[in-house]
């Protein structure tokens, strides 16, 4: 190639040993202003009306957190976050239908009794009566549905844009099958009118804000947790097998087991987020976590900064909120400007806004830092080109 | 028995079908790497060209014939100027013209919304392709021979241009090893363009055969997007008969499925076996035999 694009590399910043006092702080502070704002000011300045829009917006970056991790550190292209956000969704929507249901004496959900196809509970509907059960599966669902998915693929060193495909594919096949059983999951529908959640009525406007409260704290500690993840040793494990995969694999590491945790942890995470968007907006259903959504879900990360984290997090909500506010006055002329900004931002920014910064200074000073290109198995060799 | 011949004619027409949208990406993702998300709305300029061309030329079976060549010149040039325009700058990153051609396919469906209105419209197909043959108590729709015969036409044409010609051999070096082609005088990025204008061009003439089949609309090319993904996945890089295989047999998988189960659940269970198919073979039926480690 005759122009040498910047490296994936530079935009991860590995642990650095010597920091200066204000240097260590800084991380810790910027997650403090970032706590306050979303804890202490969001509420106070905001509607009632405004706030359940950031909640939902804040379960978009919920998901980032895990696209962040996998994508990001680890290189997996993960297409299918959609179907991890759909589990937790309808793991969550399933079990505050049935307690809607037991409240007014049904044994059915409503929607349930219209189809009419039965009177009894189908059996996989049945232990989610439990909220312990229910609340687990939020999270152990996606997480194991990605572990036999993620082992069965990394094991056989499918990968790259292979990788990338299957998982849609997956997507795409849950919000057909979806779809398809009207009777016992509400079928284009999906599960809608969630009236209480654990005994809190949804209706109420200070249940809606405690919702919230609930979610902002979830990012939060979701942020912390990745930020820990990334400056482990496995971090840097993960950085390593997206730069060189062969190599780590001739240091002795297995890089599938590595990948495997990575796509698995995206995963939770995106399960939790659609466990939490359930009654914030008060529906989960097949077009929410579709091919379109699943894709959306990587396009906020992108467009904020793929490696950095909080480039991720603010992007997807940046993202989210331009297309409420702008797809509602500007229908077509929202599309166009959504498909420029995935054009421009991955295509000429790959690093995202976040990397912005960084790349107009490199401009500055083209001697000092001119991009690492990428060593012998570089994608350009590979005639494999799909699967470098 | 008739049962199962006509069940099994049903897969092989929706192997068709497959196969010709599948075929654009055999060269554009299965030889170059680039994962173009945009192929359906070149599937869609085809289906749109066919339309326009009814409009102005009443007869249903010289606008079709007309609309085929039309079709893939349309597209193809919508391809070359693609890659001329973004995909150039992504061949070290593969993965990330996923995302930037799926930009691009979002504004080609909202222009196909502006210029021809949301609402799905048809074409007449010629008269002698709306009928039906019986032989032997099986019927085979006269449009679904026509589409079958297409697909393998279009198969054969792409063989010829791969094998014979010095275009053909300077895609086969590019594709084996980029640098070597290179340094041995091949105009690498001139045959980038072209390989992408072919496959981008046949992706038009699967549009122009889906008019046949289907209403033809601004998302159209979303439908099939996935499922022509995973033919040229499972059917591996290197050669045309990888694709040709599993275009039909995935298509007669998908129709033996729907007849005794849903098509839901049939999508789920042909997910299931594709993921099974690569423990057996991770690079697909055919492999290009390399030294590289990927």
């Amino acid at each position: 190639m005759t122009t040498p694009t910047p490296s994936l590399e530079r935009m991860a910043p590995a642990a650095e040993p010597s920091r200066s006092l204000l240097d260590r702080f800084r991380v810790p502070g910027a997650f403090l202003v970032g706590a306050v704002l979303l804890i202490g000011v969001a509420p106070l300045a905001l509607s009632d009306f405004r706030l359940n829009l950031l909640a939902k917006y804040l379960c978009y970056a919920i998901v980032a957190v895990g696209v962040s991790l996998a994508w990001g550190r680890g290189g997996l292209l993960v297409l299918g976050q959609g179907v991890f956000f759909g589990l937790g969704g309808y793991a969550m929507a399933m079990h505050l239908k049935l307690a809607d249901a037991a409240e007014t004496g049904q044994t059915l959900p409503d929607f349930m009794q219209l189809y009419g196809t039965g009177d009894t509970l189908p059996w996989w509907w049945q232990p989610f009566a439990n909220p312990a059960f229910a609340l687990a599966m939020t999270v152990l669902l996606p997480m194991a549905v990605a572990a036999l998915l993620g082992f069965f693929v990394f094991r056989r060193r499918v990968k790259g844009a292979y990788f990338a495909i299957l998982s849609q594919a997956l997507a795409a096949a849950l919000a057909i099958w979806l779809v398809g059983q009207q009777a016992t999951t509400g079928g284009t529908n999906g599960l809608t009118d969630m009236r209480g959640f654990f005994g809190y009525d949804l209706d109420d406007p200070v249940n809606q804000r405690m919702v919230y409260f609930v979610i902002a704290a979830v990012l939060l500690l979701l942020m912390a947790a990745a930020r820990q993840l990334f400056v482990s040793r496995y971090g840097e494990l993960l950085v390593a097998v997206r730069d060189s995969e062969e190599r780590v694999r001739f240091l002795g590491y297995d890089p599938a087991n590595v990948k495997l945790v990575a796509y698995v942890v995206a995963a939770g995470m995106a399960g939790l987020a659609g466990a939490l968007f359930v009654p914030a907006v008060g529906i989960i259903s097949p077009a929410l976590i579709g091919i379109v959504p699943s894709i959306g879900f990587v396009i906020g990360a992108a467009v904020g900064g793929r490696a950095s984290l909080v480039g991720a997090v603010l992007g997807a909500i940046a993202v989210a909120w331009a297309q409420s506010t702008l797809s509602d006055a500007f229908p077509a002329a929202w599309t166009y400007l959504q498909g420029l900004l995935f054009v421009l931002a991955v295509g000429f920014l790959p690093g995202g806004l976040a990397s912005l910064a960084s790349v107009v200074r490199r401009r500055r000073t083209p001697m000092t830092t001119t991009p690492i290109t990428a060593p012998a198995s570089a994608p350009t060799s590979a005639p494999t080109g799909g699967t470098a | 028995m008739t049962v199962i011949l006509n069940q099994s004619f049903t897969g092989i027409s929706i192997g068709a079908v497959l196969l010709l949208i599948a075929l654009g990406l055999t060269l554009t993702f299965g030889q170059m790497g680039v994962i173009n998300m945009a192929h359906g709305e070149f599937i869609m300029a085809g289906a749109y060209t066919t339309y326009v061309l009814q409009k102005s030329i009443s007869g249903a079976g010289v606008s079709l014939l007309l609309a085929l060549p039309l079709a893939f010149l349309v597209a193809g040039a919508m391809g070359a100027l693609l890659e001329w325009l973004l995909i150039r700058r992504l061949y070290t990153r593969p993965l990330d013209t996923l995302l930037v051609t799926w930009g691009v396919s979002l504004m080609l469906q909202q222009l196909a919304r502006d210029v021809f209105g949301a609402p799905n419209v048809q074409t007449r197909a010629p008269d002698l392709l709306t009928g039906n043959i019986s032989v032997g108590g099986i019927t085979f729709a006269n449009n679904r021979l026509f589409i079958l015969g297409l697909a393998l036409l279009c198969v054969l044409g792409l063989t010829l241009i791969m094998r014979t010609t010095p275009l053909g051999r300077r895609i086969r070096a590019v594709v084996q090893n980029r640098d070597l082609a290179e340094v041995s005088g091949i105009a690498t990025q001139r045959v980038d363009r072209t390989t992408f204008f072919i496959g981008s061009g046949l992706a038009g003439v699967a549009g122009v055969a889906l008019t046949l089949v289907g209403p033809i609309g601004p998302t159209m090319g979303t439908n099939y997007i996935v499922d022509a993904f995973l033919v040229v996945v499972v059917g591996g890089v290197a050669q045309l008969k990888g694709a040709v295989i599993t275009a039909f047999a995935l298509g007669v998988l998908q129709s033996v499925l729907e007849y005794s189960t849903t098509v839901s659940v049939a999508k789920v269970i042909v997910l299931v076996a594709i993921v099974a198919f690569l423990q057996w073979r991770p690079q697909g039926l055919y492999t290009l035999r390399t030294r590289s480690l990927a």
